[in-house]
């Protein structure tokens, strides 16, 4: 979530992680974190779970505005093209046809309106996705590779203004969390157990 | 996969026990009351047609005009329903179960249907059509052979598939369901072939010596898009009246927007496809059909077209909230199912009115008499069989369907 996550110094608490043993666990626990107030935080799972997006309070996508705006830059750059090779830059009479013959620039003209909505729909996923993510502070989690298996997680990062290492932890404890633990920052894949810090009870 | 609630959540589960109220028509239901209503309006529309169009010659000829683009436009929704059927049938769709049903009721009408088609081909014919090309396709007893056909086999694919899924009901037989799928694949295949000759027949054979190979891909993407938007209106009136409670929901209505939206588009690039190849080959016996229509007010129709069949539906129907909440959606359906009546005005009554368009009373009388026999065959539809298919395998995960 956010566009700009601050880059932290290398041992610096990234995050807290918690795994829950079921999806009901984890949508509800999304629900508590989402109703305490956090925005700084994502819920990972290995697979799509109904409705989660309501318990996190995501609000509807941006991404369909993005191409909208580039479908509709891609049909007027068609129908613009056409419109000026024909009338200003090479006039020419095509069969005895007016030189903007708009019904002859409409196939180009819906085809480039769809490249540019395809571009808009697959860099606007990208950029907002962060994508390409080469390393991410939370793969220094051995757990945390369950999440494209069986595991069902929340992370909370530090940089929420309501993060608090003790409180945060002490919440997700309470929403159901079989363990948790702080992650610390790296900029590099950690050995495993190297970088993490087990939150103790 | 058969156990759509694993990867569900806690707040998608919907009540196990269904109310019978919302499955059913209830006892004293006002929607009861449609086979009467539509009656009623069938013997008024049809009788006062009748009666005026028999007044004098002219009248005669705009009568049978009036009564094909009516019948027209209640038989294109009833196809609709149709192709929704058989389509749901062979991609063994899962969504859309709950919703089946009513459009199982709207394709119950075709048998019925037939009949305003039978004064047309009494009586009707040397008004209509005057042939001089290819008499050996386009001759009297041939024509209403295949009209007969076509109805033949549209009326035996309604019935076909609303008997076993009524079977379904009382017998819970899985076995029905691959039934359905496996006849649906010929089904689709007789479909086309027959929508296709019955639109070359009855619309393009209208302008004398015109012909277009893609004019019944074109009645088809009318048809479906009318359809869809019957079917949206019939969707939340059915909720709004307080059937299918917690059976239809907003995530059902969405898809049916969605659709909606897909035949918007799609009668669009039909259209301007068909319009491309002739304006740009710009053929003498090609463009007789496009020529009429850029003539005095016919061209301001084929713009009102444009615009209102296509371009602001399609913009406005991109958006979520569009298809979501249930008075836009009605509102875009109803202007949509206009625009379709025009579509199909524009199609038939410049061949009568070369100069331009000319309403007539006649032109609402037959309507009203079509759409009621429509509404009566559909209300009666409604009143013999439970709303929902009760028993379909896929009634559980169409039950909890979401659009992510």
């Amino acid at each position: 979530m956010g566009l700009l996550r601050p880059s932290l110094p290398p041992g610096e608490v990234f995050g807290a992680l918690a795994e829950f043993a079921t999806p009901a666990e984890l949508y509800h626990a999304c629900e508590g974190v989402r109703d305490a107030g956090y925005t700084r935080w994502d819920a990972h799972t290995p697979f799509p779970i109904h409705g989660l997006e309501r318990a996190m309070g995501l609000r509807a996508s941006r991404l369909p505005w993005v191409v909208l705006v580039t479908a509709v830059l891609g049909a007027v750059s068609g129908i613009g093209l056409q419109g000026w090779v024909s009338t200003i830059a090479y006039p020419l009479v095509i069969s005895g046809k007016p030189f903007f013959s708009w019904p002859a620039f409409i196939p180009i003209t819906f085809e480039l309106g769809v490249l540019g909505g395809a571009f808009g729909a697959v860099l606007g996923m990208l950029a907002f996705n962060q994508l390409p993510t080469l390393h991410h502070p939370l793969f220094a989690s051995q757990r945390f590779e369950r999440a494209s298996d069986d595991g069902f997680f929340i992370s909370i990062e530090s940089w929420d203004p309501r993060f608090d290492a003790g409180r945060t932890v002490d919440l997700l404890r309470r929403l159901g969390a079989q363990e948790v633990e702080l992650v610390a920052s790296s900029s590099e894949p950690a050995k495993p157990g190297d970088a993490t810090t087990r939150a103790t009870p | 996969m058969s156990d759509p609630g694993h990867h569900s959540a806690p707040s998608s589960a919907r009540p196990a026990v269904l109310r019978a109220a919302s499955l059913w028509l209830p006892a004293g239901h006002p929607w009861r009351r449609l086979p009467a209503i539509g009656l009623v309006l069938a013997v008024v529309g049809l009788g006062a047609s009748l009666a005026i169009g028999f007044m004098s010659e002219a009248a005669r000829s705009q009568l049978w005009h009036s009564w094909l683009v009516g019948s027209l436009f209640v038989l294109s929704i009833a196809l609709g329903a149709l192709f929704f059927v058989l389509v749901h049938h062979s991609t063994q769709a899962g969504w859309s179960v709950v919703v089946r049903r009513i459009a199982e009721d709207i394709m119950a009408t075709l048998p019925f249907l037939a009949l305003l088609f039978v004064p047309l081909l009494a009586f009707g014919m040397g008004d209509l059509f005057h042939w001089s090309h290819a008499k050996e396709y386009l001759n009297t007893t041939f024509f209403v052979i295949r009209t007969a056909v076509y109805f033949a086999i549209w009326s035996a694919l309604a019935i076909w598939f609303g008997r076993l899924s009524r079977l379904q009901d009382d017998t819970g037989d899985h076995q029905l369901t691959r039934r359905m799928r496996k006849t649906s694949l010929p089904g689709l295949l007789l479909f086309a072939l027959t929508v296709t000759f019955f639109a070359f027949d009855w619309l393009m054979s209208l302008n004398d010596g015109w012909y277009s190979t893609i004019f019944g891909v074109y009645f088809f993407a009318g048809s479906a898009m009318a359809f869809f938007a019957f079917f949206a209106l019939a969707v939340i009136a059915a909720r709004r009246n307080g059937l299918l409670a917690e059976v239809v929901t907003t995530e059902h209505q969405h898809d049916i927007g969605k659709l909606l939206l897909t035949f918007v588009a799609f009668w669009a690039y039909m259209a301007f496809s068909q319009f491309l190849l002739i304006w740009y080959a710009n053929l003498p016996e090609e463009t007789s059909f496009f020529a009429q229509r850029y003539t005095g007010s016919w061209l301001t129709a084929g713009a009102v077209l444009l615009f209102g069949h296509f371009l602001v539906p399609f913009f406005l129907l991109l958006s979520r909230f569009a298809k979501r909440n249930p008075k836009a959606l009605a509102a875009l359906s109803l202007w949509l199912l206009a625009m379709h009546l025009l579509d199909l005005y524009w199609l038939v009554m410049p061949k009568l009115h070369p100069v331009g368009l000319v309403p007539s009373l006649l032109d609402a009388t037959a309507l009203i008499g079509c759409c009621g026999v429509f509404l009566a065959a559909f209300g009666g539809a409604l009143k013999r069989q439970a709303l929902v298919p009760l028993r379909d395998p896929r009634l559980p995960e169409s039950l909890t369907f979401e659009n992510m």
